[in-house]
């Protein structure tokens, strides 16, 4: 809170109406997408069917409170995102959105989704939402982040969380396929971050964000990547027995995590010097694999819900 | 200046334009829900999602609502070779009645 007064204070003060995008820019568009897909993965392939308009509706309230826990980040990170290249010219950090409004946003979107939820699918899903909001805003932002290396480590189950609350829209409660939908994008988060961080190194630094890369070394991150890798196939794979799971499923699981546990190996095993010499070459495509990795993992599910036993 | 006064109005037009949209979209959003909540004919309160008791299907085995007490035999009112004293069977056809609507 202190930080953000502090900041407040040295914010360009030049009359500067915000447009309608950004308060859109405040939700985090980009991160609401990964958000809708994993929610609606996890909605249409519970075993409990629902109306599709409402299950239209159970994805955009989540989307909305995954929105209003990136408003509430926005707002209260303001002063380390004008520090960090790539988070510069966000709303807040520009002068574009009054950090006062970014936190009025997060707060009366909040309110909102988690009531909407209620009285569209379940109150057990927006308690589910609420917390996870709860989790992002408090636990991760406030709590984690700027205290320990292993913040994106616990604050990664608030992006692990959306494909469960999903499923528990449709179901009402939580299942081991749920819980594996959880388990593969919670520990799949720890290595796609530290990728971005080790090369991304000087934006964290400069932020002063205890990133493992900051904190342990860059080689202890690079061994960390690669043992989350193994510890993240075995979920992954276990998900392809389960009542969601099927042949194709489990042939997409197998192919990308051997290609993820050869990436995580490639980069426990390069020096620093050979990293920086080809511009973090290695790093930077098992990070673009890391994003294909999710997306594709939830797509197979869909295709498989679609296809049936095959 | 004047370019300025006119890019600050544009941007306050194209913000209220947006929050228009999104109300209207909002309020479309509430009364669809609302109609998918009642044509498809789930027996739910709207605030609980608790069985409203009214309108639960009817039991054909369910006992009365207001069946006559059953009387102790030997008494006024005890089923005598299968026939019911007087007063007692008024109250039990009028029970009966009521129970079978």
């Amino acid at each position: 809170m202190a930080d953000t007064n502090a900041y407040e204070s040295t914010a360009p003060d030049h009359g500067f109406e915000a447009g309608f995008g950004d308060y859109v820019a405040l939700l985090k568009p980009r991160v609401m997408s990964l958000v809708v897909f994993t929610a609606f993965v996890g909605l249409w392939i519970a075993p409990v069917a629902m109306n599709p308009f409402v299950a239209f509706c159970c994805v955009l309230f989540i989307a909305l409170g995954g929105g209003a826990s990136g408003a509430l980040n926005m707002w209260y990170d303001a002063d380390i995102d004008a520090v960090m290249k790539r988070t510069a010219n966000r709303p807040v950090p520009a002068g574009r959105v009054p950090a006062t409004e970014a936190l009025g946003v997060g707060l009366a979107l909040s309110g909102l989704s988690v009531m909407m939820l209620g009285l569209a699918a379940n109150w057990f899903a927006a308690g589910f939402l609420a917390f996870t909001i709860f989790f992002y805003a408090v636990v991760y932002t406030v709590w984690l982040k700027r205290s320990t290396p292993q913040n994106i480590v616990i604050g990664g189950a608030a992006g692990a969380f959306p494909p469960m609350i999903g499923w528990a829209c449709a179901t009402g409660g939580i299942s081991l396929e749920s819980l594996l939908m959880f388990a593969l994008i919670f520990f799949w988060t720890p290595p796609h971050f530290w990728a971005l961080a080790l090369f991304m190194k000087d934006d964290y630094s400069k932020a002063g964000v205890p990133m493992l890369t900051v904190t342990h070394g860059r080689k202890v991150a690079r061994r960390h990547i690669f043992a989350y890798t193994l510890v993240l196939a075995p979920f992954a794979i276990w998900l392809g027995f389960t009542s969601v799971g099927g042949p194709l499923y489990l042939a997409v699981s197998v192919v990308l995590n051997a290609l993820f546990i050869a990436g995580g190996w490639r980069i426990l095993n390069r020096s620093e010097d050979a990293a920086q010499a080809d511009g973090y070459k290695v790093e930077k495509r098992y990070f673009r694999l890391s994003l294909y990795y999710t997306f594709l993992h939830f797509l197979a599910l869909l295709v498989q819900h679609w296809m049936g036993g095959w | 200046m004047q370019q300025v006064e006119h890019e600050l109005h544009q941007r306050r037009r194209s913000r209220n334009l947006g929050l228009l949209a999104v109300l209207l979209a909002f309020v479309a959003l509430v009364f669809g829900l609302s109609v998918v909540k009642i044509t498809q004919g789930d027996m739910m309160e709207g605030y609980d999602h608790r069985p409203r008791a009214s309108v639960l299907p009817q039991d054909p085995n369910a006992p009365a609502r207001d069946a006559a007490p059953v009387a102790a035999p030997g008494t006024p009112g005890a089923l005598v070779d299968g026939t019911v004293t007087a007063p007692a069977a008024a109250t039990a056809e009028g029970a009966a009645v009521e129970g079978g609507q």
